[in-house]
């Protein structure tokens, strides 16, 4: 709690959102309705809430609700989200940009916020100038900037261009000068939003380098927004996921970005395909039917790492002498291909036919998984694939020996043998 | 390490040591809007020269030789319309500049906290400049015309900071509604060409007969013009108290209330802009 440096509490965000009624006006409820708003204007804030104007419907949105979470100094926080989510209310509530409809935020030191590079730049003027303007605009001093100056003109590299307007810089360099600026800024809270989405990919590499020294070297804190997720785990310890405007899940980044990931497939354990003219495939092959089930026990809905999985393909083959055969891709929830499995390359007649593929047990780790299929003809031509044929979720119930209880890392978990020999002789 | 924080409807205590803290902003973004102001253009600052000098030359022409309105005392027509078009001009520039300020400077406003009086306040220096310029133009009619001021000249800043504090009340009002009601980009043209009409710039307060002055004088300007006229022109265009103390407590009505209206609608700019 003593060394919270960010403490968000039921925070809320209301936003109004007014939608005006387009039929039927006169220009004489026009100019009441002009009249009305304007004298209800003139009276802030809370007064407007209660009578609502008769020509405009308005709705309520929140934006943010019931957001509660921590930050400690030094830490670097990834907020996550979809779009929409209120990652960016919530940093512009953060830094005093826009105020909360509820709830309370605590903040011990200076924020600065970068919320989108470039701001306060002025076309007419020149490198020089708009990095002073800049700067004050960010919260730096006139010294500060002067001491920083050669600094932030060698990391955006515009040396040549310094006296030249702005407005004739290519996008490019614009956005470089723009974050060499903010770069240098000293606050202890630093708010960044989605500076990663522009510049080329060494410029972003540039960027990643220095947030980091920012945030290891001189233990600031750093509130990060992106949907960059690579970016976010190599550089946050912890992160915050929103959710339409709820915070859904928050804790180390590495377990929020797989729920994360994993939140969005769902698990379809079998799928029937009865008309034959939707069915994947093509004229050769259709798929009719997959399911995904427990080999040992086909009733059981739950798949452990422990459970050998069954996995069934039926199909129709149309009249061909080609031999076919089917691979499939299981893909994890970060989109790592885990294995490549197929069937023998057989010359069918025109029939329908069962395929059965078994995982063994003890092999996969826990997380969520996808299969990719493809219809392969004569073992080299693809003539047919499909991406997220079905999906299934892959839990981890055993009982552990080692202490640690959380989901270890690595792509397969599979169980291999350990012998302890000895007492060895010296 | 200082606490801060953020809560619904909580106003800051520490909004005005913020403006402070936040004090080189305001140069720059002033600083900013010289710059820029004279770019691209090819006489640059001759400009603010120019325009001040080719108006006193037609009110001139207009008002004394057309309209034969008198002057005060001995002093030449063109000064006793510099004298009014001093403060006009500046009152007027900068309700122009501080109404538009905070729409065109909405990209800072929706990204950056900092106190959001900063924007209109600083928006007045660039009139300020504008000011001075044309008071150094005064200083050689002065000469031209050998009418040296005498010691009320002393008396002058106290005019400037009345007619500073007086439209930057004005300014804060009609910056705050601009915000939300962008009609004021249409009020303010009028406003100022009616305030043209409605205060002695190209002629002085005399010719406003009795029976209408105390009417008159509750235009703040009135006061701020005579005013300087008395300052400038040894005393000649004599100084009414009335029209002065009206235009004192008007200006400060208009700075006391823009300030608490923009303070009110302040916090939601972000979301309105």
């Amino acid at each position: 709690m003593s060394d919270a440096i960010i403490t968000v509490e039921n925070l809320g965000k209301r936003y109004r959102i007014v939608h005006q009624r387009q039929s039927g006006k006169t220009l004489r409820e026009t100019l009441t309705t002009a009249g009305r708003g304007l004298v209800r204007g003139l009276i802030p804030n809370g007064k407007r809430s209660g009578e609502d104007a008769p020509a405009q419907e308005s709705e309520e949105f929140w934006a943010l609700r019931n957001i509660s979470f921590e930050v400690k100094q030094g830490e670097v926080v990834g907020i996550i989200g979809r779009n929409g989510a209120g990652k960016s209310t919530l940093l512009k509530v953060l830094s005093r940009i826009t105020e909360p409809t509820e709830g309370r935020v605590r903040l011990r030191g200076r924020v600065a916020s970068l919320l989108e590079v470039g701001t306060g730049f002025h076309p007419e003027l020149t490198g020089r100038e708009n990095i002073f303007l800049n700067g004050a605009i960010l919260g730096m001093r006139r010294e500060e900037i002067k001491r920083k100056f050669d600094e932030i003109v060698d990391f955006a590299g515009t040396e040549k261009f310094l006296d030249t307007p702005v407005k004739r810089y290519s996008s490019g360099m614009y956005v470089r000068l723009a974050f060499a600026v903010a770069a240098h800024l000293e606050p202890e809270i630093l708010v960044v939003d989605e500076v990663l989405a522009v510049g080329d990919a060494e410029f972003q590499k540039k960027c990643l380098g220095k947030m980091r020294d920012v945030a290891s070297g001189t233990g600031r804190t750093v509130l990060f927004v992106s949907h960059n997720m690579v970016a976010v785990q190599s550089l946050c310890h912890h992160t915050v996921w929103l959710e339409r405007g709820r915070l859904k899940e928050s804790g180390p980044a590495a377990l929020v970005i797989g729920s994360y990931h994993s939140d969005g497939m769902r698990s379809n354990y079998a799928s029937d395909w009865e008309d034959p003219a939707t069915a994947p495939g093509n004229a050769m092959m259709r798929i009719r039917r997959i399911s995904i089930s427990d080999d040992n026990e086909p009733e059981c809905t739950m798949l452990t790492m422990q459970t050998e999985i069954r996995i069934e393909t039926e199909y129709t083959v149309g009249e061909t002498d080609d031999l076919l055969h089917i691979t499939y891709h299981l893909l994890n929830d970060r989109g790592i291909t885990v294995l490549t499995s197929w069937s023998k390359p057989t010359v069918y007649s025109a029939r329908k036919y069962r395929a059965v593929c078994k995982i063994p047990g003890n092999l996969l780790n826990s997380g969520k998984y996808s299969l990719n299929l493809f219809i392969v003809r004569n073992e080299n031509s693809v003539i047919y694939s499909k991406e997220d044929m079905a999906s299934f979720d892959v839990k981890d119930m055993a009982q552990r020996d080692t202490a640690y209880l959380g989901r270890e890392p690595g792509i397969v978990q599979p169980s291999l043998e350990w012998r302890i020999e000895g007492p060895l002789r010296q | 390490m200082n606490e801060l924080i953020i809560e619904p409807g909580r106003t800051e205590k520490n909004y005005w040591t913020d403006i402070w803290r936040f004090r080189e902003l305001f140069l720059f973004l002033a600083w900013r809007d010289l710059l820029v102001r004279y770019k691209q253009t090819v006489i640059g600052v001759l400009w603010a020269v120019v325009r001040p000098f080719l108006t006193m030359v037609i009110f001139t022409i207009l008002f004394s030789r057309l309209a034969k309105l008198p002057s005060v005392g001995t002093a030449p027509y063109a000064i006793l319309v510099m004298a009014g078009m001093l403060p006009w001009q500046f009152v007027s520039g900068c309700i122009g500049n501080s109404s538009e300020s905070m729409v065109s400077n909405s990209s800072l406003i929706s990204k950056i906290y900092f106190p959001r009086m900063i924007v209109p306040s600083s928006s007045v220096v660039t009139s300020f400049v504008d000011f001075l310029i044309t008071l150094v133009l005064m200083a050689g009619m002065m000469g031209w015309y050998r009418f040296a001021p005498d010691w009320r000249l002393v008396a002058l800043p106290l005019f400037i900071a009345l007619s500073f504090a007086c439209s930057l009340g004005v300014g804060l009002w009609l910056s705050a509604l601009m915000v939300e009601y962008r009609d004021v980009r249409h009020i303010v043209p009028f406003i100022v060409q009616f305030g043209m009409y409605v205060s002695p710039v190209g002629f002085s307060s005399n010719v406003v007969p009795e029976k209408w002055r105390t009417l008159y004088s509750l235009n703040p300007l009135v006061g701020i013009i005579d005013g300087f006229r008395w300052s400038l022109m040894r005393g000649q265009m004599q100084l009414r108290w009335q029209s002065l103390v009206f235009s004192v407590v008007i200006t400060i009505l208009l700075f006391v209330s823009g300030t608490w209206y923009f303070r009110r609608t302040e916090r939601t700019f972000a979301d309105v802009i």
